[in-house]
């Protein structure tokens, strides 16, 4: 981490070095480019070694050649399994994620397109409410919530634990649509209407393709918030594999004996509910990013 | 929106801003404000029931006897669950300290505050500096900058509780972290290891989503101040300190604050990673602890936790200064 630091304060003076200069042999940019390599490493070793680690065989859990060896499949074949519930919690994950995603998204997108585009006194103590909620603390949540659906008899059910994921998910959605909203070219719709479209057909041709994006952008964002979340979950799902998304199942794994933690299969199942994030992250960054800095509220 | 992006889109839609607000501005009237009061009606009501509702409820019951504690009080009276008891489960977490038996949750009240206090102090750090580090790493880089940020996103997408495993996976006494520093640390076993266990895994996660909002701030720095820094023969740590800190400091310090809250109510690396043993108990694992076996005391200690989060932001705030309303509308309105 030191290194790190070194090469950036390296890198500095780089500053204002115009791009065209770039071209001869600068020592400069040798310091640079070790830099982002040692970011890269920073950011992905660890991830590298949770793959390496869901190939080994389980008798060589804590080997430590840096590259796959003994390598087997066992341990994704041996999370779907045994009781770790580990299919039905991806399902659950998938059904918890989908519904309050679209329950975000519908009622989240009126919200952000008051903000962004009309004139109204108290938006910005609106803008606060929002903000606070995003930072509200779990915690202060969950332990009324599982008094109080304990005394609904709702712990371990669906509802249970798409209800409270609102709290976070919705704020979320409203800052970052908000910001695309804010960014969109609307005078196009005002064209549309000129060249004689109706304001169906602006809505429809003009409007929702340049909004599309956006839109995905924002249902990724919570999808991967909700689809992250353990706190709540953990308590809400009252242990029931039935309703219990990945998260809560991964935590809570045993191998075949039960004083050994099964680390290869953890990792194993790490992986599979990583990689489907990781591809639609990169395919997405771009996007994301910028739905990240611009409504930037969650990490 | 097509290249829904580049920073130049963005800066584009941002230079036009201030004509646009004006238009619209002059074209707002009584109808905007009753239409949007019918738009942010749902989310409104909505937010109120999954939190407000919530919260209140936490309050009151907070107040009340707890049923696991309904039977006969000091002074021989039965006391039945659900009696109003004021300020009896406030009392337990602040005063127990030394008075409680050891192992009883009111002892490790304190221990957990200072715990909480402690991860946030030294992550939020950790994550400032490097994440500014970071950002002007990738900010100066041409080639490779979309590797790097696609290699930064991969720490922020990978679920928290996913990320506590593999740490603890790699924190094991054979893992990988003591065979690469040579060492024979029990990380999970005493407390300041098991801290800087937490800690490690925290600053992993976080640092790339810091350096990806600096980053945001440092792009927006127009290159001409540079130029004429560099004629009026300021160094390089001259420019960094009077240019870029205090033109990046907004940004930096709304991300440090929305850290400093998060880190705050810290539990799913905790939880997993060390399980809070060790003295890595923060006020969020504790109230969960007590939620089964005390309701009413785990919702006064979630009050607790929450005032304290809000005395924390508010005080912050006034401090920094930062309009963090502001700063976000203004991302959101530019």
């Amino acid at each position: 981490m030191t290194a790190v630091a070194t090469e950036a304060q390296s890198a500095r003076p780089q500053r204002a070095t115009p791009i065209r200069r770039r071209r001869k042999f600068d020592p400069r940019a040798l310091g640079r480019g070790l830099g982002i390599v040692l970011i890269v490493l920073w950011c992905l070793a660890p991830f590298y070694w949770m793959v390496v680690a869901s190939l080994r065989q389980v008798d060589f859990t804590f080997d430590s050649t840096p590259y796959p060896k003994h390598v087997t499949f066992d341990n994704f074949r041996a999370i779907f399994k045994g009781n770790n519930h580990f299919g039905r919690a991806l399902i659950n994950s998938i059904v918890i994620g989908s519904v309050v995603t679209v329950l975000a998204m519908i009622v989240g997108v009126f919200a952000a397109y008051a903000i962004a585009r009309l004139h109204f006194r108290g938006k910005f103590a609106v803008l606060g409410l929002i903000l606070a909620a995003s930072m509200f603390p779990g915690v202060a949540l969950v332990t009324p919530l599982f008094q109080f659906f304990s005394n609904l008899g709702w712990l371990g059910t669906y509802q249970a634990l798409i209800i409270p994921d609102l709290s976070f998910a919705l704020p979320l959605c409203v800052y970052v649509l908000s910001s695309f909203f804010t960014q969109m070219p609307w005078e196009l719709e005002q064209a549309a209407k000129v060249d004689g479209a109706s304001p169906g057909q602006a809505f429809r041709m003009v409007i929702l393709p340049i909004a599309a994006p956006g839109l995905f952008t924002a249902a990724i964002l919570v999808f991967l918030s909700v689809w992250n979340e353990y706190l709540l979950a953990s308590q809400l799902s009252n242990n029931d594999p039935n309703v219990s998304p990945v998260t809560v199942a991964i935590a809570g794994f045993t191998g075949s004996d039960p004083k050994v933690v099964p680390f290869t299969s953890i990792m194993a199942a790490g992986v599979v509910v990583t990689i489907p994030l990781v591809i639609v992250v990169l395919l997405f960054q771009r996007r994301i990013v910028s739905g990240l800095t611009a409504g930037g509220v969650k990490g | 929106m097509t290249a829904a992006t580049g920073q130049v889109a963005e800066q584009a839609e941002r230079a036009g801003s201030p004509r646009q607000r004006r238009r619209r501005r002059a074209r707002a009237s009584r109808g905007d404000a009753r239409l949007a009061l019918w738009l942010i009606l749902p989310t409104v009501a909505l937010l109120a029931a999954v939190i407000g509702y919530p919260v209140i409820y936490a309050v009151v019951q907070s107040l009340k006897l707890d049923k696991a504690d309904a039977g006969l009080d000091a002074t021989g009276f039965f006391q039945s669950g659900g009696k109003y008891v004021g300020s009896k489960y406030y009392s337990y977490w602040f005063n127990c300290g030394s008075k409680c038996p050891n192992g009883t949750t009111g002892h490790e009240f304190w221990p957990a505050v200072s715990t909480t206090v402690i991860f946030t102090v030294i992550t939020v750090i950790f994550e400032v500096v490097l994440g500014t580090v970071m950002a002007l790493v990738m900010h100066r880089a041409f080639r490779g900058r979309s590797l790097v940020r696609a290699a930064i996103l991969v720490p922020w997408a990978i679920p928290t509780a996913v990320t506590a495993l593999m740490w603890k996976y790699m924190f094991q006494p054979h893992g990988v972290i003591n065979a690469v520093l040579g060492t024979h640390i029990i990380w999970t076993g005493s407390e300041w290891p098991a801290r800087w266990a937490v800690i490690i895994a925290d600053v992993w996660k976080t640092t790339p989503f810091i350096a990806l909002l600096v980053l945001a701030g440092l792009q927006v720095i127009p290159d001409e101040l540079y130029e004429s820094a560099k004629v009026d023969g300021a160094s390089a740590w001259q420019r960094f300190f009077s240019l870029t800190l205090p033109l990046v400091k907004p940004a930096l310090l709304v991300a440090a604050l929305f850290r400093i809250l998060d880190v705050l109510r810290i539990y799913d690396l905790p939880a997993i990673l060390t399980g809070g043993a060790n003295n890595t108990t923060t006020l969020s694992i504790l109230a969960v602890d007590e939620l089964r076996s005390s309701p009413n005391s785990a919702a006064a200690l979630s009050t607790i936790t929450f005032v304290f989060i809000f005395v924390v932001a508010f005080i912050l705030v006034r401090i920094f200064s930062v309009n963090v309303v502001q700063t976000q509308a203004r991302t959101v309105k530019a």
